[in-house]
């Protein structure tokens, strides 16, 4: 058994998610090859060979997987996939995007966003916006398989392994990157913070979510939002915590100002320390906080942050 | 431009799906279904592009048993001008569910193919991409803006990190995002005219792919329930509470 993890990048760095596949891989098989994918990625590949359990790193460093757009990257993979018995990459916006195109050329059916390794063939994922958690084998000869980081361990260290760098043909004539506008903040990213506080319709509108950085800054915690808070148009899109947006499980999440609906509940139900703040008291969000305040946002969040 | 959109139905968007008590499945025994919200944003947004005179017809296509003509008819209602039903009551997974597809564009040969990014029941998030896949096509995937012209797509995109554009040459598959349009409700006259608009059915056999499953559903269980804490007084209470018993802050 072996695995090839494919590496998830950023501007130059690899992105915290790729530690916990890792950990995900780890569970599958002692054999674990990081592929990393991109331009100038030489830093992202020196980071991914201290990663614990990763036994070799290779690199395809081309200008035509800069973007690490799904035609091109997945052909790569498919270049690559005979010499190993399962293909990880994380249920990240590229993971997502990428690997269905690889499964669909390689003839295999795909397992999204696992949760839990059973053993090599059987994994746990959730379905019904997590309302179901299924257990599933595939009988593929080749897993392609989606992670949800959020469920596993980042991995440890180890001293670093040996990078090669490897050929390929890909190329990409169907699709080409025109522009992207980063959302900036000096914030850890959602999918990774120890903290995430989240804002809902309860803020009442995209100013008052000023009053969550306070807070945010003392606590070094990421601002998400429901997906009420997002389609009323108070912030983008990439803020929302829910079955359709993002999937966090952060040591400590506070949902300030909203309800917990069903799809809001999928995004965040798995953190460890959950605190609902709302001034009702019958919203369901209370149902899964381990510690709920009853009161107005309003006068809350500036004690709040005073008291930190 | 001939626009396809794959359409699904699923259990409907407010109904909370229950686990049988034998833990083979979900039990969807008498439970309301509807298309799946994602798939509306589809429709939408080919009816807008026929709207803007840049589709010339839109053909929804749905896979499944005789039921799924109801979405078919509620597609046609919203302005598709023709509907394919793949028929099978086989359980499908994505790759089979894309093979059929990819058929279907081989026959049809749309310029652009549009769907949902998932499916509120089994949230794969796969079939657009291995249909972009199978027919050797480009993939915009979480479409929040779709602009064609020239010869390609300009499709937004809503990425971990913020918004990426990539151009498409066409023909395209693209799968939809929440924030793409907002789709508009059937009116009770394009309902009645739906009734008369052509509802063609395929037999899934005739396609030539193999249905085989190829993953084993062995249970399915209820998420491990979160047992509600406790309410605290006040903000005072709460950070102390978090620091001395959570101990999630120092």
């Amino acid at each position: 058994m072996s695995v090839l993890v494919i590496a998830e990048h950023e501007q130059g760095a690899l992105k915290p998610e790729t530690a916990k596949v890792i950990n995900a891989a780890a569970k599958i098989s002692d054999n674990i090859t990081v592929l990393v994918a991109g331009h100038s990625v030489a830093n992202v590949a020196e980071s991914a060979a201290k990663i614990a359990g990763v036994t070799a790193v290779i690199v395809a460093d081309k200008p035509v997987f800069e973007h690490q757009l799904a035609e091109s990257t997945a052909d790569l993979v498919v270049e690559l996939a005979a010499d190993y018995s399962h293909i990880l990459a994380s249920a990240s916006t590229t993971g997502k995007n990428t690997l269905p195109r690889v499964a669909a050329l390689l003839d295999k059916s795909q397992i999204s966003e696992i949760i839990d390794v059973i053993d090599a063939d059987t994994f746990k994922r959730p379905i019904y916006a997590g309302n179901a958690i299924a257990t599933v084998k595939s009988a593929e000869d080749k897993k392609i398989i989606t992670v949800r980081a959020s469920a596993f361990d980042a991995q440890g260290e180890q001293s670093a392994v040996a990078v090669s760098s490897v050929e390929s043909s890909a190329d990409n004539t169907l699709s080409e990157f025109v522009s992207v506008e980063q959302t900036e903040s000096e914030r850890p990213e959602l999918n990774a913070a120890p903290v995430v506080i989240s804002g809902g319709r309860g803020m009442q509108n995209g100013e008052n979510f000023a009053l969550l950085n306070g807070i945010a800054d003392k606590l070094g915690a990421a601002i998400g939002a429901s997906r009420a808070a997002v389609d009323a148009g108070f912030v983008p899109n990439d803020m929302q915590v829910g079955q359709t947006g993002k999937i966090v499980a952060p040591d400590l999440y506070i949902a300030v100002g909203i309800s917990g609906a069903i799809q809001h509940l999928a995004g965040m139900k798995d953190s460890k320390v959950i605190v609902a703040i709302n001034k009702d008291p019958d919203a369901p969000i209370f149902q899964v906080a381990d510690y709920g305040l009853v009161a107005d946002l309003f006068d809350v969040l500036p004690e709040l942050e005073s008291a930190l | 431009m001939k626009v396809l959109v794959p359409i699904k139905r699923v259990i409907d968007y407010n109904v909370k799906a229950r686990v049988k008590p034998d833990n083979s499945d979900v039990d969807l025994t008498n439970v309301k279904m509807a298309m799946n919200p994602f798939c509306e944003i589809a429709v939408e947004e080919a009816i807008r592009l026929k709207e803007a005179g840049i589709a010339t017809e839109v053909i929804a296509v749905s896979i499944g048993d005789k039921a799924c003509q109801e979405q078919l008819r509620t597609a046609l209602a919203l302005g598709a001008d023709k509907a394919i039903q793949i028929d099978t009551d086989a359980k499908l997974e994505s790759i089979h569910v894309a093979k059929l597809l990819s058929k279907l564009v081989e026959q049809e040969q749309p310029e652009l193919v549009i769907l949902g990014k998932q499916s509120i029941d089994s949230d794969n998030n796969q079939t657009g991409q291995m249909l972009a896949a199978l027919t050797g096509r480009s993939q915009g995937t979480f479409a929040s803006k779709v602009v064609v012209e020239g010869g390609k797509a300009l499709v937004t995109r809503e990425v971990d990190g913020g918004l990426q554009t990539v151009s498409l040459s066409l023909p395209a598959v693209v799968t939809t995002d929440l924030r793409l349009n907002e789709p508009r409700y059937a009116s009770l006259p394009n309902i009645m005219k739906a009734k008369r608009k052509p509802l063609d059915v395929i037999a899934a056999d005739s396609l030539g792919v193999d249905l085989a499953p190829r993953t084993e559903l062995l249970k399915v269980e209820e998420p491990a329930k979160r047992e509600a804490g406790i309410i605290v007084e006040d903000v005072a209470e709460l950070v102390n509470k978090l620091k001395t018993e959570a101990k999630v802050i120092s």
